[in-house]
């Protein structure tokens, strides 16, 4: 099935001036647009929702049930924020599709707007994307030009805005009530919730956020139909009424110790094993796996035992991981120590923690501290369990902070100390060190 | 005399259609003043503060929550080069190539080259893993980095993409 898989989302990757308005026209773009806007808006929701999307930002929210929040008859404005901050470790599928094919991306938003009655889209993009920054600028000016966007889009009465934003490289930023914050000029503090973004959002009007990618697959549900969307990925669990199923292509990152680092688009559920030894060449140096990060460094670990994982929204849940997150796939050699990829994940977290709550706040920085001490070879056994109290504490789950980063710098402490913890205990007993250069250890 | 030059204050005054109030421009005009003058000064935020009708407490909060920005006693070199040290750098090479970096140019991340040539920085995640290591350079990515490479940057008129 795999090898046969035609690629969908990167179907024009490579393609010489894929990224214009004229190769897009030409290959089939914006009939998408085209039938959204003979249908009625809850016409084009219903689609969405009918085809199982679920939202690649991280969460796997169903799409349609989050467009279907917003009021009823408001009268306006609302906002679509599209989330291009893309800063999980890991993770760089919206670099690609936006470098390699921009209007795909602006379909999905012109769409998702005019289901939702969003008259203004911003399209928040973090700062390191200049690239994209200038490829969607033009892309932009063209549909300008093209009335795709603006007033009375082809002819419709419908009439949208898109505005580039860019981010200044604060992971928190890519949380979608931080983003709003940051967006409205203000430092990204994420908000409590509820009320949710599609009640109060961007500017207190209700607000949908959507990541970059699953935009680019409504481009093509609305093409081709939702039943095209379902027949890709890993149907409902018949056992578990409350499972959505994980349908459709998914864009896999694929980084570290393997022969072909990349992306990769596959149906939904393939495993971390035919990945890596089918897709991205194996593990280098001819070397054995011994740990594979998920979906980003939030969601944790697999170990070696666990590469029969399906990646779909499911299955690295049920191998003790956060989720699928961003469906960045990490993989560690058996050379590696997992001491230092953890005090590494650590050290990110305590960097990025935007510092409102204090279990967060804290946390991430004292088990960036303890690791960094084990690291100089002063550990003790109680770090561990200081650690895993740490690991167990902060987070929405625990129920004691704003955003789920807390929950994301925990996962991988857990995962750590349960899947790998002889090796730390090895370490700590015979008085390991890394050795590190001065420069590394600034903040 | 005013900091910000016509330019820059009608590119910012150029905004307020975008958003529903003038606030949101912070982010904006921030990083219009920076790109022009290297950093962002107390005078600078006066006058952003102003066209924004903001207090320009308001106006420092935001600047000073990014690490991005800089203030006129920490400007920034011709070229700001970054360097990624998250986990798919760190498994491939990461690490060693921001120490030798620093060891070769005497820096430490955060600091610029004597001449204001080059100012490094610590990076986390640049989304081009794939590459890995790599370096951002202004806001141009650059994979699969040597330190040859980076060392180059630092001499005038070194690297392309400056
Ligand atoms: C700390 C943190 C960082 C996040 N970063 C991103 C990001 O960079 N891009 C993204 O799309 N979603 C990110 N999310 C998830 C968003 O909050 C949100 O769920 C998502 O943008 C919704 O879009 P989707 O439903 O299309 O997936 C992040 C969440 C958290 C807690
Ligand atoms: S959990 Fe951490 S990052 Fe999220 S709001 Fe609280 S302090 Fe900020
Ligand atoms: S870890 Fe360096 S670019 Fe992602």
């Amino acid at each position: 099935m795999n090898e046969a898989f035609e690629p969908v989302l990167l179907r024009r990757r490579g393609v010489a001036g894929s990224q214009t308005l004229a190769y897009y026209q030409q290959d089939g773009g914006y009939n998408g647009l085209q039938k959204a806007l003979k249908m009625t808006p809850a016409e084009v929701i219903k689609v969405v929702s009918d085809s199982g999307l679920r939202g690649r930002g991280g969460a796997g929210f169903h799409t349609g049930s989050k467009w279907g929040f917003l009021p009823k008859n408001y009268e306006g404005p609302i906002y679509l924020c599209v989330n291009g901050d893309e800063s999980e470790p890991g993770t760089f599928n919206n670099r690609i599709l936006i470098e390699e094919d921009p209007h795909q991306l602006l379909e999905g938003i012109a769409i998702a707007s005019y289901a939702t009655g969003a008259s203004v889209a911003y399209l928040y993009l973090r700062y390191e994307y200049g690239q994209c920054y200038r490829t969607l600028e033009k892309a932009i000016e063209e549909m300008y030009a093209n009335n795709l966007l603006g007033k009375n889009i082809l002819g419709s009465n419908f009439s949208l805005d898109v505005y580039l934003v860019r981010g200044a490289c604060a992971y928190i930023c890519g949380e979608e009530t931080g983003l709003i914050e940051s967006l409205e000029g203000k430092r990204a503090w994420p908000r409590i919730k509820p009320p949710f973004p599609a009640i109060e959002g961007a500017f207190r009007r209700p607000t949908v956020v959507n990541n970059i990618e699953t935009l680019a697959c409504v481009t093509h549900i609305l093409d081709k139909g939702p039943e095209w969307f379902m027949s890709m990925g890993v149907p409902k669990d018949p056992n578990n009424p409350r499972d959505p199923g994980s349908y459709g292509p998914k864009l896999y990152c694929v980084s570290g110790h393997v022969n072909n680092p990349g992306l990769f688009e596959l149906p939904l559920g393939i495993t971390a094993r035919e990945l890596i030894e089918k897709h991205a060449g194996g593990v280098w140096k001819g070397r054995k796996v011994k740990a594979v990060v998920p979906g980003g460094i939030s969601m944790g670990f697999l170990s070696a035992d666990e590469l029969d994982t399906p990646l779909d929204f499911a299955g690295p849940g049920k191998a003790g991981c956060l989720g699928l997150g961003t469906a960045a796939v990490i993989v560690i050699d058996d050379q590696t120590s997992m001491v230092d990829v953890l005090y590494n994940n650590c050290r990110f977290f305590a960097h990025e923690s935007c510092g409102q709550c204090t279990p967060c706040r804290e946390g991430t920085a004292w088990s960036s501290k303890i690791l960094r001490r084990i690291r100089d070879g002063h550990g003790k056994m109680s770090d561990l369990k200081t650690l895993e109290d740490i690991s167990n504490t902060i987070g929405i789950m625990p129920g004691t902070t704003i955003c789920g980063l807390a929950d994301g710098a925990a996962w991988p402490i857990k995962n750590a100390l349960k899947k790998f913890r002889p090796e730390f205990e090895e370490y700590i007993s015979k008085g390991q060190k890394t050795e590190m250069r001065e420069a590394l250890a600034a903040h | 005399m005013s900091a910000l030059s016509p330019e820059i204050r009608e590119k910012i005054i150029s905004y307020y259609g975008r958003y529903p109030n003038k606030q949101a421009i912070t982010l904006p005009a921030l990083h219009m003043v920076q790109e022009a003058y290297n950093c962002v000064s107390r005078e600078a935020i006066n006058e952003i503060a102003d066209l924004l009708e903001l207090n320009p407490t308001q106006v420092v909060d935001t600047m000073t929550f990014y690490g991005f920005f800089r203030d006129e006693h920490h400007p920034l070199g011709k070229k700001r080069v970054w360097v990624c040290r998250s986990l798919s750098c760190m498994l491939r090479g990461g690490d060693e190539l921001l120490a030798e970096v620093c060891d070769r140019l005497h820096l430490r991340p955060g600091q610029t080259t004597p001449d204001g040539e080059m100012t490094l920085e610590l990076a986390e995640c640049l989304g081009a893993c794939d590459g890995a290591p790599c370096i951002l350079i202004n806001d141009e990515l650059q994979l699969k980095v040597g330190v040859e490479e980076v060392l180059a940057l630092a001499k005038p008129q070194g690297g392309s993409k400056s």
